[in-house]
């Protein structure tokens, strides 16, 4: 069984239809990048897969691991593995990154029937993640996203990820904004979870971050349909091309 | 000037039964100072909404309302035990206003540090009474300064001397009882810090049984030289009670007070705080939280005044609203002639969880020096949809992350807290008082208004 089948996908956003048929089948293991101009969607089908709810879902229906995903609330679809990396992480003064972290833990702990763990039992496995995104311990004890660098809010994303070892991660423009060496340990943070029972989805515009985690598939979408799907050469053709000459090929190779 | 006459035969009659028995009426300055007060009640009568301080808050249901002037008060002890403190270095008791030695502890208190009833030490020490007394609050700015002042009499009295540390708070519990007729009391502390003290002092406002109630209250701070005063206000009275507070800071030479006020309960509340910044190098934090649901009336006000150069005052305000609950922040900063170099900040936050839970706030700057710096702002907004959605995409639930976000909107106010015993308290009242309104059902009834839709505000003058 594959862990996500998207059928047939439609969304409205305000009324105007952002999604305009999506199919999409992934397996446990495998690496996909969704990418697309600006406005071309990307960042919705994230959205929607991480179930935010301002987005109409029209028709269509997304399987995960056999369950129906449109029906579940995002926090339901957080504690059966699916994990978004926002484009612009939230700012949330108040509440430390630590306490924050250990909470969504808990809660997705708590819901797999697992003990919740306390300060003492997290903080080891903590520190470790934390070196793997070579982030600096003190950032933990300020409130989430307040005050950091763009840099330092796309790595505690990925430390989240690292955290809540998701089954399904979506990483939605992680590399916009990051610098080389940024970008290099976001990407390195992301092949460290790579596992057999994990697939990754990974939105981005630029070929640039695609030679850093390397895909199994490359999917093109443009004005809200995938035109094209192929290997990690795509990618390539991609940047050579860019997306307007790929667009006008498919039409004339597929007949509307 | 209606509302007034309508009670004051009332008045007249509690003020004239009061004269005759009251601690210290045989003291000419007592006398005097009662008589003036009560004089000045009578001419200005309750304020109205005319009156631009009271533009938000209607006090006609104080007006119409003929109280009975509570004589001592007892308490069961046992009642008294859920308010009592760890950690303190002593409780006084005030039951309707009165201190009741028999219910307080006082234990050992360091040298230095005298803590009593204000009508106590009228009787016994009237001179280091007369000294302070009504010498740095106007009696006559309002209806309520003058009323208090024309039924001072008693309250808590705490002296601590020049260079004395003391390291636990003071604890003071105003607890007001029920009763068949409408009880009103006026409780009068005075806090004389000498220089080089350092104290923190907490005033609790409670209930027992439900009725309803007037409670009046002033403090006069004085904060000597380079002392360091922390005072807290917590009110939480029933909903029947009507609870006016003013807290008159008068601050010495590089002095530091932090003012914080937290109400929670009470129907219809008006905390004043007034620190004067009267010697060179002052500094005060004025940090307050107010959180009202159901038809609470919660305001807050205001004024600083930097009388002397190189002061910095700051005043932060967070207010959590919901149901029909009606905040006013007003935040008057004056800036004498001669304080150049004043840095004086005011921002009030306020978060509206329903739709017909009002806040009204106003700055007002009135500034005479040329060389200062002044700076306000003011929110007001809903619960961020953003934050809420990014904390659920984490997995955790709805309910609890609307929770964290109400506890982190109000931990901005206790971060301001030094870490104490006093703190904890208020800390613990926060969080249960927090939780039932996040549990009411009208949090949620918010619905998904999609992307924050907070105002802001921001000048510097």
């Amino acid at each position: 069984m594959s862990l996500l089948e998207i059928r047939n996908l439609k969304v409205k956003v305000d009324n105007h239809e952002i999604l305009k048929g999506i199919d999409m089948e992934i397996n446990p293991g495998e690496v996909h990048s969704i990418m697309g101009p600006n406005g071309s969607g990307k960042s919705t089908l994230a959205q929607v897969l991480a179930r935010r709810e301002s987005y109409d879902v029209t028709s269509g229906e997304i399987l995960y691991n056999g369950k129906d995903l449109l029906a579940m609330k995002p926090e339901d679809a957080a504690c059966e593995g699916i994990f978004m990396a926002f484009q612009y992480p939230v700012e949330i003064p108040g509440i430390s990154n630590a306490y924050f972290l250990r909470s969504a833990l808990n809660a997705i702990r708590k819901y797999r029937g697992e003990d919740e763990l306390d300060a003492m039992d997290f903080l080891p496995m903590f520190r470790e993640k934390l070196k793997l995104l070579d982030m600096d311990e003190k950032l933990m004890n300020r409130s989430v996203n307040e005050g950091f660098s763009g840099g330092e809010k796309k790595r505690n994303e990925i430390l989240q990820m690292a955290v809540l070892e998701p089954k399904l991660a979506i990483l939605d423009e992680t590399d916009s904004g990051l610098d080389i060496d940024a970008l290099r340990i976001v990407a390195n943070g992301v092949n460290a979870m790579r596992s057999p029972d994990r697939a990754i989805i990974v939105v981005t515009h630029y070929q640039r971050l695609l030679n850093y985690i390397v895909p199994d598939f490359v999917h093109v979408l443009v004005n809200g349909r995938i035109v094209r799907s192929g290997g990690p050469e795509l990618a390539l053709e991609l940047e050579e091309k860019g997306y307007v000459e790929i667009d006008s090929e498919t039409r004339q190779v597929t007949p509307a | 000037m209606i509302t007034a006459t309508e009670q004051l035969e009332t008045y007249l009659e509690s003020f004239t039964e009061f004269q005759k028995r009251a601690a210290g009426r045989n003291l000419p300055w007592l006398r005097r100072l009662r008589e003036d007060a009560f004089a000045r009640f009578c001419e200005v009568g309750f304020p109205t909404t005319h009156d631009e301080d009271w533009r938000f808050t209607n006090v006609s249901a104080i007006a119409r309302t003929s109280f009975e002037l509570a004589q001592n008060g007892q308490l069961p002890k046992e009642e008294l035990e859920q308010f009592r403190i760890k950690g303190a270095a002593c409780q006084l008791v005030f039951v309707n206003g009165h201190f009741v030695r028999e219910l307080s502890s006082v234990g050992k208190m360091p040298a230095g540090v005298k803590v009593s009833g204000l009508a106590e030490e009228i009787d016994s020490n009237p001179g280091a009474i007369e000294a302070h007394l009504g010498r740095y609050l106007d009696t006559r700015r309002d209806a309520f300064c003058a009323l208090n002042t024309a039924f001072a009499e008693d309250g808590a009295y705490v002296h601590i001397r020049k260079g004395t540390i003391v390291e636990d708070p003071i604890f003071l519990v105003f607890i007001s009882t029920a009763s068949d007729a409408p009880l009103m009391s006026h409780p009068r502390n005075l806090i004389v810090a000498e220089e080089e003290s350092q104290a923190t002092i907490v005033e609790d406002y409670v209930s027992v049984g439900e009725s309803t109630a007037f409670c009046n209250t002033i403090t006069e701070l004085v904060a000597g030289d380079s002392a360091v005063i922390s005072h807290y206000m917590v009110e939480r009275e029933h909903r029947q009670a009507f609870n006016v507070s003013t807290l008159r800071i008068q601050q010495g030479r590089s002095a530091n007070v932090a003012s914080h006020s937290v109400l929670l309960g009470g129907g219809l509340v008006r905390n004043n705080v007034h620190p004067v910044l009267a010697g060179e190098g002052g500094e005060c934090l004025i940090n307050g939280l107010f959180i009202g649901n159901g038809q609470q009336h919660l305001d807050n006000y205001m004024l600083v005044e930097h009388a002397s150069p190189h002061c910095d005052s700051r005043q932060f305000y967070n207010g959590i609203l919901d149901d029909r609950a009606h905040g006013v922040f007003h935040g008057r900063i004056i800036v004498h002639k001669d304080a150049q170099k004043t840095d004086a900040k005011q921002t009030n936050r306020n978060l509206l969880l329903s739709d017909n839970a009002q806040i009204d706030t106003k700055p007002q700057l009135e500034i005479y020096a040329d060389d200062v710096k002044c700076t306000h702002g003011a929110t007001i907004g809903q619960i961020d949809e953003n934050a809420l959605f990014y904390l659920r995409s984490r997995g955790i639930d709805e309910l609890s992350a609307r929770k964290l976000l109400l506890f982190a909107f109000a931990s901005e106010c206790l971060d301001r807290m030094k870490p104490s015993p006093a703190r904890e308290q208020v800390e613990k009242l926060i969080h249960s008082y927090l939780l039932q309104v996040a549990n009411s059902a009208n949090t949620f009834a918010t619905g998904t208004s999609s992307e924050d839709s907070g105002r802001t505000c921001e000048e510097i003058g």
